[in-house]
């Protein structure tokens, strides 16, 4: 009786191990899309502003989707932490003038993160008190107070005339950015994205990352079969904000400029929208529906400046009419069909 | 058979993206390319619309020939956010090879352009944007548009000339209408005026009655305005419900408030109200006459207001510059050529001064008149030439 408890035991963690392993594995069009982003670099330098504004999104849009995809929390003002990212590396880079550790991007980047997560730490408590509709407002609440205090802080953020003077160093004190070469930008953009993404990676298909989908599904029985509801959610909100923080700052240092606008509603209203046009809890729908969003709008916006609107938002109606699951949704069908398996990751 | 149309539509979507992507094709030697770069979406879309068709009505006049070469104009929406004005001006001067970059609707943009413009030595000419710093921001910024410290100033003065003593002070929240609080009260204060109180209002989403109530309550001789272009409607529609008429309260303000764009929707209630700007859709000249007339012609429905017309001479200093290069488009020369240069534009007389890259430009009072059932700004007073204060006052200092 006891042996074919744990026997089943046992049997159960290794299954449990292969399940886990089979979800961490590669597959193959991972790394032909992450190739792929890299090599765009040296196909289309001239293009790599461009690039470097999808990576930045992307990276933002993947911080909103381990918020919004797999914690479930709905969060209509992730700018906020975009926004405060953004001005601590701009601040950073100007206090130090282009040289020395405060220049350092790589340090901007490390110092930006701590700064939002901890902001991100301190938030949750307020997000987490309340269902879907007032963790809306809530979320909203926090952003508005954030865009109004870098308005009235004129003096450290330059007000409304944006923030001058933002220097960043040379990237790991090598490669100096040059407007003249934006895939230096880009790259750099892109690594850090990559990286971020792996650590994504595992820690959604770690035990927390199951965890999370788990009271994402039903938060009243996760908490009976043990799991600390509140505690994984603080933790997941502040990885969020610190994905979220990176990504500000690496738009205030690859464009050496940050404004108000960083901390409008419009970031974190485009940003949803991104991760809900590429497919809600998946992560590569972070990337693939910034991609998607900043190359129709730079397409739209070159062919009618006046109107692109219109034919994105058409675009995004007949895409959330007719496909379920966003661009994601799209691909894994089309995934399973080729090779007859079952999900993508 | 939903998801085959989808499929469709990602495929066609993709095929798009590839071509977007392809290197542009190689242009000949003797084209100069002008980079626009305007609001033409979201809040500030009424700015880009004027300009843009302000610049294709020139185009249309005046040929596109310029110094020799065919001038070619690119117009791009940066929907008026700094990063991505910032990004297209780099696109347009690496990739395309933009000659000039032009445009910039807000302070942030042309300030986000300014160290792009320096590096590549590129001429930025500013054809909206009215903070005084900007011209600073770069040695390669000229400026068409204005300066709201220079708009700012004659009324303040108006103002003491008619016996105003105390007033109170309402303006947007960022970098113009602080400039413009700025410089009126500095005028009213020199001459022995009072400022009651200094209101601001929020530059997004404003809600003004609040501030107007409290306005109101302090019972000043006058109200000084200053809001952007395009919300001059809504502000003046709260003004004419508290009837500030009534309590002996004169309502001033800048040309913004009583935009020409707008002006003819507000109603009666701004009937009278004294501002002063350096255009009016109004102004008394053959040049303006010919001005306006082709511009309702060619965008019917819609009046060219100041912004308009910031563009209409931002391109005719690009032409004039290449004229004066002989086609040259190296960016010092053409910023060299384009300081000190004078004509005549529908504004009135212009020149660009070559201290400063900035305007100097006649400045009107002006009076809310109807005329043939339409409202607006007539003018009846003039000061002749006037520079930017701000930079007046810094170089006198110095």
């Amino acid at each position: 009786m006891i042996d074919t408890a744990l026997h089943a035991t046992t049997g159960g963690e290794s299954r449990a191990m292969a399940w886990f392993a089979e979800r961490a594995k590669w597959r193959w069009p991972e790394f032909a899309l992450w190739i792929a982003a890299f090599a765009l670099a040296f196909v289309f330098p001239s293009r790599s502003a461009l690039f470097n504004e999808v990576a930045i999104l992307a990276l933002f849009a993947l911080s909103l989707d381990i918020v919004l995809g797999y914690a479930g929390i709905v969060s209509l003002g992730h700018g906020a932490f975009f926004g405060l990212g953004a001005y601590v590396a701009g601040l950073l880079a100007k206090a130090g003038g282009g040289a020395g550790l405060y220049s350092d991007p790589t340090f901007g980047l490390l110092v930006a993160a701590a700064v939002c997560g901890f902001v991100g730490y301190l938030t949750s408590f307020l997000v987490l008190r309340g269902a879907d509709l007032t963790r809306l407002m809530v979320t909203l609440g926090v952003a508005l107070i954030f865009a109004e205090l870098a308005n009235r802080m004129a003096w450290l953020t330059g007000g409304a005339d944006g923030l001058q003077g933002v220097l960043p160093g040379k990237i790991l004190g090598l490669v100096e950015f040059n407007f003249m070469h934006p895939e230096y930008a880009y790259l750099y953009s892109l690594s850090v994205l990559f990286i971020l993404f792996i650590v994504a990676r595992k820690v959604i298909n770690s035990p927390f990352g199951v965890s999370l989908r788990a009271i994402k599904g039903n938060a009243l029985r996760a908490g009976a079969i043990g799991i600390n509801v509140n505690r994984r959610l603080n933790g997941a909100y502040t990885m969020g904000a610190a994905y979220a923080g990176v990504a500000g700052a690496l738009l205030a240092q690859t464009t050496a400029f940050v404004s108000l606008d960083v901390l409008e509603f419009h970031r974190s209203a485009d940003v949803m929208l991104i991760v809900i046009f590429g497919g809600v809890g998946t992560l590569y729908g972070a990337i693939v529906g910034a991609a998607a969003f900043k190359l129709l709008y730079d397409l739209l916006a070159a062919a009618t400046p006046q109107y692109w609107q219109f034919w994105l938002g058409l675009i995004l109606v007949l895409l959330v009419l007719f496909v379920r699951g966003g661009i994601m949704g799209l691909v894994s069908g089309l995934y399973a069909r080729m090779t007859g398996k079952g999900e993508t990751p | 058979m939903n998801a085959k149309i989808t499929r469709r539509h990602t495929l066609a979507a993709f095929a798009l993206a590839a071509t977007a992507l392809s290197p542009f094709a190689a242009h000949a030697e003797d084209v100069v390319k002008v980079g626009v770069i305007l609001p033409m979406t979201g809040p500030s879309a009424s700015t880009g619309r004027e300009i843009a068709a302000a610049i294709k009505l020139f185009q249309a006049q005046k040929g596109d020939k310029a110094g020799g070469k065919k001038v070619e104009v690119i117009i791009k929406d940066d929907t008026g956010v700094a990063d991505i004005t910032k990004r297209l001006a780099q696109e347009l001067i690496v990739n395309d090879k933009a000659s000039v970059i032009a445009g910039f609707g807000l302070t942030p943009l042309a300030l986000a352009v300014a160290p792009i413009a320096t590096q590549a030595k590129v001429p930025a000419v500013v054809m909206a944007a009215g903070t005084a710093i900007i011209t600073e921001a770069s040695p390669y910024i000229v400026r068409t548009s204005f300066t709201l410290p220079q708009n700012t100033m004659p009324i303040a003065q108006w103002a003491v000339k008619n016996g105003i003593k105390k007033v109170v002070t309402l303006v947007t929240d960022y970098g113009p209408g602080i400039d413009a609080e700025k410089t009126f009260v500095a005028t009213i204060k020199e001459n022995g005026g009072q400022v009651l109180d200094s209101l601001r209002s929020p530059l997004k989403n404003p809600e003004f009655a609040p501030f107007l109530q409290k306005a109101k309550d302090l019972k000043p001789d006058a109200l000084f305005l200053f809001v952007p272009s395009g919300q001059g409607a809504a502000l003046m529609k709260q003004v004419s419900e508290r009837d500030f008429a009534k309590e002996g309260i004169k309502v001033i303000g800048t040309g913004d408030v009583t935009d020409d764009e707008q002006l003819n929707n507000m109603g009666d209630a701004v009937l009278g109200m004294i501002t002063s700007h350096n255009y009016s859709a109004d102004h008394d000249s053959p040049e303006n006459k010919a001005y306006v007339a082709a511009f309702e012609k060619a965008n019917p429905g819609l009046r060219p207001n100041f912004m308009s017309v910031g563009g209409y001479d931002g391109m005719a200093l690009i032409y004039a510059a290449l004229d004066k290069t002989k086609g040259d488009t190296n960016g010092t020369k053409l910023v060299e050529a384009m300081k000190g240069m004078s004509w005549t534009s529908p504004r009135g007389p212009i020149s660009i001064d070559p201290e400063t890259r900035d305007i100097i430009q006649n400045v009107y009072i002006r009076k809310v008149e109807k005329k043939n059932g339409q409202l607006y700004n007539v003018e009846f007073s003039t000061m002749a030439n006037v520079k930017d204060p701000f930079k007046a006052a810094k170089a006198a200092k110095k």
